[in-house]
């Protein structure tokens, strides 16, 4: 890559740390335009953690991060958000088309309410995602699935390069995930970058085209198929893995008896 | 029976009309103000479930004002809001400091730091009692009948109180600004996350409503009290919820439910010979329980009407 063109995402020497306890701790990344990158790890890796502190929601003890070649705050603009599910209020007096809104609010200065534009592009938004007939609906009227599309078509009305989600498939239907990664994948046709935070190892093999392993530090990060070993992800897992690769031998096993009953 | 007087609906509607019209008119505009102005704010500390900042801040104002009292020996307006001002921020610097700083959660944290504060004002006055002249009574309870309306400017031909002034100037304030940050006010509520991602600043918002609801309560202060002012911000945002489900609607039924609350406080203070500030947190009290009945989308009657048929129904179906 020609160095004129800044990466989407560069960290440098990160450290998180809550009440003096290091969360994270020295990470160095270079994310290249136009991935889809999962973020994998057990819970309590600092997988929200990472992503908050990027996003200056959560300040670093050491280190930096450049997004597009500058600091965050300068290029705020150009980052969209999809935060998990739970860390709102799903009761707030407000309603589908409202939270689509407010998208747009980064686009928008000060003294500036959302116009017609603005409510035309979180239609199309919705439509997207299938929920433009909820527009009108209060929220708390939601499923778990159409509560996660209605934060999905926000990040889309954000019209950002560089997208961080968090666990956008947590608690989700089938058709919804579906939904979710085929739109995902469309962003990163149009050239988009999308960090996301996953918790399923099975899928992150088949959706993302790299792979963050991260454990307080950074185990490994490059392409799925170099990143995705055994090794890698015992290590990231530590013995946790072992119960996961049993449930994943034994759904290969069923898979494969099941051609022979027939 | 004495304890209650007799009712008579004559007397009760046209008693504070009837004698002194202009002072029941001016207590009705103040307690208009009072009650819109706090409800505005108090949206949006429902909202952010810190109902009971409200609360620490109006107990916390009164060492603010002791000492500007002490140092100043005056009751200049400006003076004492600044000495409130700064005695609020400073009550929610604290609080989020010992939350930050040890494993005391926030609402602890709040406990800890309204009460000390409240004390300190108390020990002041009661110390200096010979030099402040305050009138603990009037702090905690507020009186608006009593409201110096001597004093008054002309404002286009009538002669306004100085005090109404003052409230009509920050319920207007208060308006301003509710309708220029709308939009910042309604994201950090909703998403502070999502918020910060955007660039827009939540811990300034957070103080900005902080100051806000200073403002408020340090001119509420004297009409309502330290106590019944928190009721002024709660009562019409938790009312308005039972009726609607979009916040813009909730914030303007919010300022009409204060018109209300002071029309029918004014009322029951004449019925029953009381104050006028504790009328009005009852009839408030009591709008909030008639909606919370007879709303027609999740009233009580609406919910075990919609009962009674899905039981009849299923009668129906078996």
């Amino acid at each position: 890559m020609s160095p004129e063109i800044p990466l989407p995402l560069e960290i440098h020497d990160l450290t998180v740390a809550y009440h003096k306890k290091p969360v994270l701790y020295g990470i160095d990344l270079e994310v290249p335009a136009g991935q889809l990158v999962g973020i994998v790890g057990p819970n309590g890796a600092g997988k929200s953690t990472l992503i908050k502190t990027i996003m200056g929601m959560i300040p670093p003890s050491s280190g930096w991060v450049k997004i597009f070649g500058k600091p965050y705050r300068k290029n705020a603009k150009r980052v969209g958000y999809v935060p998990q599910r739970e860390s709102v209020d799903w009761d707030f007096p407000v309603n589908v088309m409202d939270v689509v809104l407010m998208g747009r609010f980064g686009h928008l200065g000060l003294l500036r309410r959302p116009g017609k534009k603005d409510k035309e592009i979180a239609m199309a938004c919705l439509e997207k995602v299938n929920m433009a007939p909820y527009a009108q609906r209060q929220i708390s009227n939601l499923s778990g699935g159409q509560q996660q599309r209605v934060f999905l078509a926000r990040a889309l009305a954000q019209e950002s390069d560089l997208y961080f989600l968090d666990e956008p498939f947590a608690g989700v239907d089938a058709a919804t995930e579906s939904a979710i990664i085929s739109i995902l994948m469309e962003l990163r046709e149009r050239g988009k970058t999308l960090m996301v935070v996953h918790h399923d190892l099975t899928t992150a093999k088949e959706y993302f085209d790299m792979l963050l392993l991260l454990n307080m530090r950074k185990i490994d990060f490059g392409p799925t198929e170099d990143v995705y070993t055994y090794d890698k992800l015992q290590t990231t897992y530590g013995g946790r893995l072992t119960i996961l690769s049993e449930v994943a031998d034994t759904r290969q096993k069923q898979s494969d008896e099941l051609p022979l009953e027939k | 029976m004495d304890f209650i007087p007799t009712f008579d609906l004559h007397t009760f509607i046209t008693a504070p009309w009837s004698d002194g019209l202009s002072g029941s008119i001016w207590i009705l505009v103040m307690g208009f103000l009072v009650n819109a102005a706090c409800g505005l704010v108090g949206n949006f500390l429902i909202l952010r479930r810190m109902a009971l900042v409200g609360d620490a801040i109006s107990h916390s104002l009164l060492p603010g004002i002791a000492v500007v009292f002490l140092i100043s020996n005056s009751r200049s307006t400006g003076l004492m809001v600044t000495g409130a001002l700064a005695a609020g921020l400073a009550s929610v610097w604290l609080i989020e400091f010992i939350h930050k700083k040890t494993r005391v959660k926030q609402d602890a944290a709040l406990g800890v730091t309204f009460t000390t504060f409240f004390a300190i004002g108390v020990i002041l006055i009661s110390v200096f009692a010979d030099q402040v002249d305050l009138d603990l009574e009037c702090v905690l309870y507020g009186e608006i009948g009593w409201i110096g309306f001597e004093d008054s400017w002309l404002v286009m031909g009538t002669e306004v109180p100085i005090p109404l002034l003052q409230m009509g100037v920050t319920f207007l304030v208060v308006l301003a600004l509710v309708i220029v940050f709308y939009k910042e006010l309604l994201v950090t509520s909703f998403d502070s996350g999502l918020a910060t991602s955007l660039g827009i600043p939540a811990s300034w918002i957070h103080y900005g409503l902080m100051m806000m609801l200073s403002l408020v309560i340090v001119f509420s202060f004297e009409s309502v009290g330290a106590i019944l002012v928190i009721a002024m911000l709660i009562m019409p945002g938790a009312t308005g919820a039972l009726l609607s489900d979009r916040l813009p609607h909730i914030l303007t039924l919010s300022v009409i439910f204060g018109g209300f609350y002071s029309l029918a406080g004014i009322h029951l203070a004449e019925w029953l010979n009381c104050s006028i500030a504790g009328a009005m947190v009852v009839s408030g009290f009591g709008l909030f329980c008639l909606i919370w009945i007879a709303s027609p989308r999740r009233g009580l009657l609406v919910l075990s009407l919609k009962r009674l048929k899905q039981r009849s129904s299923e009668v129906s179906v078996n």
